[in-house]
């Protein structure tokens, strides 16, 4: 809370502080405001010639208005194809089964058909995603690209346009920005090319920013530029975000919730300091210990997570991260754990954090789980049990 | 910040004085002003690595970190002589690589080995795995070997000899491929193992698997790493010096712990800074603009168009790289002495030439300093 942006004495800055919402107890002590999207148990089946790649597996959440939601998951968790179900551009075909209603702001998006979410896309909600290079169009002006949408939703003159195009250029922390209008994207760096494809996000003010790995691809200090800038329109703006993401650490500080997906499932979610504070689900508390700390001595053993993301062709039973799990039991191989909500575990919870577990971390029963893998030195899904695997 | 430094290395500040004394034998890698230049059409030039100076110690894990671009891999590729270099000289166990024949070089490589980013495009995806791993010992006229060896150091690097015996590349996941890459790399038990981004393509849950199997080699063959990562979390964990680049040059050198806790350099400090933790909110100063194109670098300190302390001194004078405490080397006008991450930063106070800061040199205005950069 000592940045410089907090002496300026715009409520706008102000609230901008307010983007290092790990600060805030939990997400919800922002003023409660409607649901804005509704997911309600999105299924994607993808035919392909090897079988049925079960990608999204009754996925539901919803994000309220001006709500940061963070998407947390590894490869091949089922992230960007959910993501991409949401936003209507993957729909039902010959090779591709969906089920499940998405609901924005009481329009079912899921039974719109391409005409219909054309009216909805870049007005309402709006994409980034992960590489600004392929992201843009190689032969079209940096202003033509952002204009396209102003043009289409706003019925703007040319001038109109080109003006508002280069005052949204500004406003994303663009340098000369009437010089950049006529530029290609070839002849701006990775960065630039990023807060140009988040000016056309922004052009038309959605309610909903879709963000799919946007800063993936960028180098660590311009991440934290164009990280800092989501936040700050976000928040100047209003708008609710979807940020996807497959490392915790970027969100830690920029997400009111998180929702942690592990093959095509969310297996836990909850307001973003708790996850954090308390996490139930071991995968998630592994995730945590495999990333190096960046504080303490150097030469730390990280803790390992055996194996690797399971193949969505053919999903372990059970629960689909008992084959990796350091605490998997009998009942875990055979039996799937529901999403079950944290304050109905002894000594309670916060509300809005559920979890898929049927030995939850930090109860009872995980303590006895870990004691009894440790000593046959293996799980019941038959891993070895080592030290690097269990934390202490 | 001397005593966190004396424990954390073997270097304490009471053998100072020997340590170069004893350098002549206890260094195993020496860059000499190495440079590398490409051309880059219509007469212009890339300068890729600009005048690097750097030992590596035996036995030691040093990391190179940088953001793209700045040279960091080219670095890598340099040592190993691919392609040589432009200027300069790398000395490798006392020997200049550059005044020997292509044929000496090449019996030379045995001892110095690289792993690469890609796991999956760096193995032929038409051969077997152990075929894989023991083309390198056939290449020395050690094939008779193969059978005796290849099952061990794939045993090493956790696969099972029997399991892989008939695969191809295709068949196994990025971090298992990954593997096999430094199973070749040390089948001919190098000295010297060069990793470039060894685990930036891998999920985070099998980057701490690699991250881990590397210690342990490292240990088991009693290794060398040259460790280039753009991942500061990574570099920190596993190196006991870093050596911090921006655009082809070396800013910043120094034990792992007291390099991240106490950034010397204004870009380290900035990129210490923009890691995203997991420890909670982001720490200090976040920064604005981008890297220059190394086809025309700024004059002077190449950082100095992000730098919030640079003077006029900064662009017309190349900082050279000093010792500014024990064990720690930089190359800027201004170094941020005995100041924390997170804390305001003011140059040093004995370092300070005349020529004061401007405010909006100071306050890191984020306006002024993007129309800086940027233009």
């Amino acid at each position: 809370m000592t940045r410089p942006t907090d002496t300026a004495p715009t409520t706008v800055a102000a609230e901008a502080a307010g983007r290092h919402r790990a600060a805030n107890a939990a997400g919800d002590a922002r003023p409660a405001k409607g649901d804005l999207l509704t997911v309600d148990d999105v299924h994607v089946r993808f035919h392909t010639r090897n079988g049925v790649v079960h990608a999204v597996e009754g996925v539901s959440l919803t994000l309220r208005e001006g709500e940061v939601l963070a998407v947390v998951g590894e490869s091949g968790s089922g992230k960007t194809v959910f993501t991409r179900r949401v936003m209507g551009l993957i729909s039902g075909s010959r090779e591709t089964d969906v089920e499940g209603t998405v609901t924005f702001d009481g329009i079912t998006l899921s039974d719109l058909d391409a005409k219909g979410l054309a009216g909805v896309w870049g007005k309402e909600i709006a994409l980034v995603l992960q590489d600004p290079m392929t992201s843009l169009n190689p032969v079209k002006r940096i202003g033509a690209q952002i204009t396209e949408t102003l043009v289409l939703h706003h019925k703007l003159s040319k001038q109109d346009a080109n003006a508002r195009a280069v005052e949204l250029l500004r406003s994303v922390g663009l340098s000369e920005p009437e010089r950049r209008v006529r530029q290609y994207p070839h002849e701006l760096s990775g960065g630039m090319r990023q807060r140009v494809t988040i000016a056309i996000a922004l052009s038309c003010s959605p309610r909903l920013l879709l963000a799919d790995e946007p800063t993936t691809a960028l180098d660590v200090t311009v991440q934290a530029q164009i990280l800092d800038l989501l936040g700050d329109l976000q928040s100047r703006l209003g708008m609710a975000m979807l940020l996807v993401t497959h490392d915790l650490r970027v969100v830690r500080s920029r997400s009111d919730r998180i929702a942690v997906m592990y093959a095509g499932r969310i297996v836990e979610t909850a307001p973003t300091k708790d996850l954090f504070d308390a996490p139930r689900m071991p995968y998630t508390e592994a995730l945590m210990n495999a990333v190096p700390p960046i504080t303490g001595p150097n030469h730390v053993r990280l803790a390992v997570i055996p194996g690797r993301p399971p193949n969505l062709l053919s999903p372990p039973s059970g629960c689909r991260f008992s084959p990796r799990c350091p605490y998997a039991q009998d009942r875990c191989l055979t039996e799937e754990p529901p999403l079950r909500p944290a304050s109905e575990l002894p000594g309670g919870g916060i509300e809005g954090h559920s979890y898929r577990c049927w030995y939850p971390v930090g109860t009872p029963e995980n303590a006895e789980a870990r004691r009894r893998n440790v000593e046959r030195g293996e799980t019941a899904a038959g891993t070895p049990v080592t030290g690097e695997m269990v934390p202490a | 910040m001397s005593s966190t430094t004396d424990m954390s290395t073997d270097t304490g500040s009471v053998l100072e004085k020997t340590r170069d004394d004893r350098s002549a034998d206890d260094v195993v890698l020496r860059l000499e002003d190495l440079v590398v230049e490409f051309p880059a059409g219509a007469g212009q030039v890339v300068h890729a690595v600009s005048g690097i100076n750097l030992e590596v110690r035996r036995g030691e894990t040093l990391g190179l970190v940088g953001e793209s671009g700045c040279g960091k891999s080219t670095t890598g590729r340099a040592i190993m002589q691919l392609p040589r270099p432009t200027g300069g000289s790398v000395h490798f166990d006392g020997r200049d690589l550059a005044a020997l024949s292509p044929e000496e070089v090449r019996k030379l490589r045995p001892k110095l080995q690289m792993i690469f980013q890609d796991p999956i495009s760096s193995l032929n995806p038409r051969r077997r795995i152990p075929d894989i791993v023991g083309d390198p010992l056939v290449v020395w006229g050690r094939g008779a070997d193969k059978d005796k060896v290849v099952p061990d150091v794939l045993r090493a690097v956790g696969l099972d000899p029997d399991q892989v015996a008939d695969r191809r590349p295709h068949q196994f996941s990025g971090g298992q491929c990954q593997r096999v890459s430094i199973a070749r790399a040390l089948v001919l038990e190098p000295e010297v193992l060069i990793c470039d981004e060894p685990v930036s393509a891998l999920d985070v849950s099998v980057q701490a698997q690699i991250l881990n199997l590397l210690e342990d080699m490292k240990a088991r063959y009693g290794l060398t790493l040259v460790f280039i990562a753009h991942d500061l979390g990574v570099v920190r964990n596993i190196s006991d010096r870093v050596a911090v680049m921006y655009l082809g040059r070396i800013c910043e050198l120094g034990p792992t712990e007291a390099l991240f806790d106490a950034p010397v350099h204004p870009y380290t400090r900035l990129l210490v800074s923009s890691i995203p933790s997991m420890e909670g909110a982001q720490r200090g100063e976040v920064g604005t603009g981008e890297m220059p194109s190394p086809v025309s670098p700024p004059s002077g300190c190449r950082f100095r168009t992000r730098c919030p302390l640079a003077t006029d001194r900064c662009a017309d004078e190349v900082p050279q790289m000093r010792e500014v405490a024990p064990g720690r080397f930089t190359a800027c006008h201004h170094p941020v002495l005995d100041t924390a991450v997170g804390e305001p930063i003011a140059p040093a106070v004995t370092a300070v030439p005349t020529t004061p800061l401007t405010a909006s040199n100071g306050a890191g205005s984020n306006g002024a300093a993007s129309s800086r950069t940027e233009s």
